[in-house]
This record gives structure tokens, C-alpha cells and sequence, in this order.
């Protein structure tokens, strides 16, 4: 079985966002970039799968511009066999990004598809079920634990109560949430030596796939900033404050 | 102009989340219908029909139906879909997961998690965690929305009488079976929707002192949370993490004990109404957010506190 891991490259979760001093979206320029984690703990959850043997092939593909093949180069350091980088702007919506992975699905045949459930960017959450539909697949969304085992699949998935515990039908589409696995970091000679592994370039041209956006961002800003407080002396401050001030507790 | 909106609800439990997605509807305006689709969902469709402002309850009833899942919901919704120029569903993992299916089998491009109602074309909805807010227009025929509940108050769940129709089914998809629910045991609050959530950060030192938030959590029926910092370290399991990357929390109190703030977190817990920190650490950056903040040793701090809270 190939496994199918979606990438993207979104700022790197320790830095601040700034909006454009235009309200036309978010500065990109200059800001250190790395992969969504929830795609990382995608990555490890298919190098896993191949390491138990339950898997051949782990391939790691993206989206965006060419700035993108280092995202999947990191895919590859990790231990993924190969990369598929689709050259588009970095603002493409997940209804385009989905239907570009289900034209790679039917080039490649994986048997799993293994997303982050959502980027930390735009907090969509949209492409792994999107794509689920577009292929009349199976979904596992916001899944916690994944077992594999022939054509079904035992998953959990982290639901607002607590857990629930589906049977999926293979081939399938499944979304990864935190608690599924901790990413493994690339050591040196991984990093050497997934400069080696093959990187294919396709245009959305050579996809066939219409990805005009369908939205129109209007603008974007900056929330209302919080104010800072006051300080409370003691404990017994802060508590007839939450009582009688606030009314809280 | 028609609105559907689905309506979440599990264990014979009317789902409150659907109450501020029919708040969202009536902010866009028009004949409001919600979607009530399970196994003997008899008693859940008349609470909704009590549910103020709907003109319609339309239910389909079904073994398929009965957990929630998306394979079986999305065609069943698709087939409504010529109805209506949007539709609506609360931002629930149910939601969550349903939608984008209905959407892409649309050709929809859906609005994720809105926070405010612009028009009927536009929508206003957090990015970045929060950390910005993106308002964007949709001219696509049927608008496909999941609303933030903790941005909408809550339409009120008496007082309507709409009228009750059946759908036929769609039938079973054979794509995913329900095994099991696993539900969180704790007497204690759901993270995202308890009223009050205090949580850890590195200056716990240790797992085991969670064990002193706890104590605090259960005098007021809060929910206990983490900083990734916490979880990192071992602490507590990751599905405790508040922040960008764990849950985004909006609790009308939020208690931040030995966390110093990173932009990770504040994104996770900046929108909660009131916010408490309590660290050593007068210079920590959680104190330019926090509205009461408390500059003490956390371990003679914590115990204290629940000892006021009597």
C-alpha cells in the first residue's frame, strides 16, 4: 500500500502574525515558514505504518509555491520515499487544493491518505473531508489512534464528548488530530540524504483542475486588542474580584 | 431566501451548539428550517420544533443516521440542498465533519467557523487562530457555513411551534460503521465548552501538581487545561493543550497558572471573557492579557484559592 500525505507550508507556529498594513491579508514576507504540525503528525503516522510493515511507499506532496519543495523536503528528511510538489500561489482554497489531491490519488492509487486536520493558517479543516467526497471514499476525521487491517480500518476520533471508535472501509481519507502520535525530528544524515529522493514538479495544468478561487477576501484585521488588567494584591482579592466584580464564580 | 440548518445531537441529547447556529440564521435572515436526522429522533424533533424562530423541522429517521456519520449525512443533505441558498451547521466535531462533504459534493466552497454575519453574502471568521479575523464574500448560488458557537447567543429553545415533516432517507453509504463511544468520564466540563477552565503551564514542575487544579477545577466546575509547554513536557496529555495548536477555548473565566504566555497559547484562550494569571514571574507576557493578575508562587497560591472557594 502507498500512503498519500498532503503538506503545507504555513508559518511556523512560534511566530506572531502581523495583518498587511492594507487589510489584504496576512505578511508573509520574510517570516520563517515551516510545516503545518498537524501535517507533521500526518508524516509520522504513514512513516510508522511503513516501519510496522503495514505500508510500501510514503509519499509527501504539496501545494504552493516553489518555496514548497523545502516543506517536502523536511517530509523527506523525516523518512517519506518521495515528494510531488504542484506549483500554485500560496493562498489556493482547500476546495482547489482537494480536487488537485484527488487528480494525484488517481495517478498514484495509495490505499490511505493521511492529513493534518487543519493548517494553522486559514483554520479551514476542510480539505481531507472535501476530498473524501470528491473520491467517494471513506473519512476519518480528527483521529486519535489508526489501526489498519486489511480493507477496514479501526480508528478514533476526538469528538467534543470525549472519543468514538469507527470501522472505516479502505481506501480512505483520514484527518489526524494531537494525540495520534509525537513527530519525529530529522536527524543530519536524513536531512543529507533527503536531498537525494526524488521530487517531482506538476503544474495545475497538468492536473486538469480548475482552482479559481470561489471566495473573495474582503479584508483582514487585526482582532480588538485585549487591555491589560490590574494587579491583585492576595488570593482573597483576586477571589472577591471574580465574585463581585466580574460575577464569575 | 430559505436556511437549512443542521441540527447536532447525540444520546437523545438536543445538541445546545444548534441553538447559536439558528442565532446565525436569523442574523442572515429568511425562513429558517432545521434538519433533524437520526435513529428515533422523535423526542429530539420536538424539542426543536419548541426552538424559537424556526418555520420547519424537517426529519429524516434511520439506523444510518444514528451517529453522526458524515458518509451517511452529507448525500442527505446534498439532496435538500436546491432548496435553500445556505446552509448551516454548528462548528461541532460533527459539524466539522460533515460539512466540508456536503460542500465539495456541492462544488460549494464552504465558510468555516464564522463569528459574525455581515450580509448574506458575507461573513466574518477567525484565521490564525484568532490572531487575525478574515471577513469574506461568497457569490456561490447556496452558502455552505459552520457557525462558532461561542460567538452567537443561543436562539431560544422555547416558545416555537414549527411544523414537523418527514424526508425519505438516503440509506446506508457501507463506507463507515459506528463501534463504540468513549465518553470523557470526568465529572469535570468538556475543555471547549465548560464555563470555566483553569490550566497548567510549565511552572507546574510536574505532572502530579495537577493534581492541585483539580481540586480548584472540581469547586468550580471547571474544566483543567494545559500550555503546549506543559504537554510538552510530559506533564498531561496532549488533548488537555490549549493554544493554536490544541483547543480554542472562550470560557467566561480562564485561570492561567505557570504559564507565561506564548503566542501559541494567548491564541487559544485570548477570546475568553474574563482572564486570571497567577505567576511568579511579574514580567510574564500573560499579565498584558490577563485582566486579574495575581504575582505569587503558585504553589502556596493554588492551594489558597481553594481554600477561599470553601
Amino acid at each position: 500500500m502507498k500512503v498519500l500525505v498532503p503538506v503545507k507550508r504555513v508559518i511556523d507556529y512560534n511566530v506572531k502574525v502581523r495583518v498587511k498594513a492594507d487589510n489584504s491579508g496576512v505578511e508573509l514576507a520574510n517570516v520563517k515558514m515551516a510545516m503545518n504540525p498537524f501535517d507533521e503528525i500526518a508524516v509520522e503516522q504513514a512513516l510508522r505504518l511503513k516501519e510496522a510493515g503495514g505500508a510500501e511507499e510514503v509519499i509527501v506532496v504539496s501545494i504552493g509555491p516553489a518555496q514548497n519543495q523545502e516543506t517536502i523536503r523536511t517530509g523527506l528528511a523525516m523518512g517519506a520515499d518521495r515528494g510531488i510538489h504542484i506549483e500554485a500561489s500560496h493562498d489556493i482554497e482547500p476546495l482547489a487544493v482537494a480536487k488537485l489531491l484527488k487528480a494525484v490519488v488517481e495517478r498514484e492509487n495509495p490505499g490511505l491518505v493521511l492529513v493534518g486536520k487543519q493548517a494553522i493558517d486559514d483554520d479551514c479543516n476542510q480539505t481531507g473531508q472535501m476530498l473524501a467526497a470528491l473520491l467517494g471514499w471513506a473519512q476519518g476525521t480528527f483521529v486519535s489512534a489508526l489501526d489498519v487491517a486489511g480493507d477496514k480500518a479501526k480508528i478514533v476520533r476526538e469528538v467534543d464528548g470525549g472519543l468514538e471508535h469507527l470501522e472505516i472501509k479502505m481506501p480512505a481519507i483520514v484527518s489526524v488530530d494531537l494525540r495520534l502520535n509525537e513527530p519525529r525530528y530529522a536527524s543530519l544524515p536524513n536531512i543529507m540524504k533527503a536531498k537525494k529522493k526524488p521530487l517531482d514538479s506538476l503544474t495545475v495544468d497538468d492536473l486538469g483542475v480548475d482552482i479559481k478561487p470561489r471566495l473573495t477576501i474582503v479584508k483582514v484585521e487585526e482582532p480588538a486588542a485585549r487591555e491589560a488588567g490590574i494587579k491583585v494584591a492576595d488570593v482573597k482579592e483576586l477571589v472577591e474580584k471574580l465574585k463581585n466584580e466580574a460575577k464569575v464564580i | 431566501m430559505s436556511i437549512l440548518v443542521f441540527c447536532d445531537h447525540d444520546n437523545g441529547q438536543f445538541g445546545a451548539a444548534t441553538l447559536n447556529a439558528v442565532s446565525a440564521a436569523q442574523k442572515i435572515g429568511g425562513d429558517i428550517h432545521l434538519l433533524v436526522a437520526g435513529d428515533a429522533s422523535g423526542k429530539i424533533a420536538a424539542q426543536a420544533a419548541a426552538v424559537s424562530g424556526l418555520a420547519k423541522v424537517l426529519v429524516a429517521d434511520g439506523a444510518e443516521y444514528a451517529h453522526g456519520l458524515a458518509e451517511n449525512l452529507a448525500p442527505l443533505i446534498c439532496n435538500l440542498a436546491s432548496q435553500y441558498s445556505h446552509i448551516l451547521a454548528p462548528a461541532t466535531t460533527t459539524g466539522k465533519n460533515i460539512m466540508p462533504r456536503v460542500a465539495a459534493l456541492l462544488d460549494v466552497m464552504q465558510i468555516s467557523d464564522i463569528i459574525k454575519v455581515d450580509d448574506a453574502n458575507t461573513f466574518q471568521r477567525p484565521i490564525y487562530a484568532g490572531n487575525a479575523l478574515s471577513t469574506v464574500r461568497s457569490d456561490e448560488a447556496i452558502k455552505i457555513i459552520t457557525v462558532r458557537s461561542t460567538a452567537f447567543e443561543a436562539a431560544a429553545a422555547e416558545g416555537g411551534s414549527a411544523a414537523i415533516e418527514t424526508i425519505s432517507n438516503n440509506g446506508d453509504s457501507g463506507l463507515s460503521f459506528y463501534v463504540k463511544s468513549e465518553l470523557s468520564s470526568s465529572e469535570r466540563p468538556e475543555l471547549t465548552s465548560a464555563p470555566i477552565v483553569i490550566s497548567g503551564g510549565r511552572g507546574m514542575q510536574d505532572g502530579a501538581n495537577f493534581a492541585m487544579l483539580e481540586k480548584v477545577a472540581d469547586k468550580l466546575g471547571a474544566a483543567v487545561g494545559a500550555s503546549r509547554a506543559a504537554v510538552d513536557a510530559g506533564f498531561v496529555p496532549n488533548d488537555y493543550q490549549v493554544g493554536q495548536t490544541g483547543k480554542v477555548v472562550a470560557p467566561d473565566l480562564y485561570v492561567a497558572v505557570g504559564i507565561s504566555g506564548a503566542i501559541q497559547h494567548l491564541a487559544g484562550m485570548k477570546d475568553s471573557k474574563v482572564i486570571v494569571a497567577i505567576n511568579k514571574d511579574d514580567e510574564a507576557p500573560i499579565f498584558q492579557v490577563a485582566d486579574f493578575g495575581l504575582v505569587a508562587d503558585l504553589f502556596e497560591a493554588v492551594p489558597e484559592l481553594e481554600k477561599e472557594l470553601g
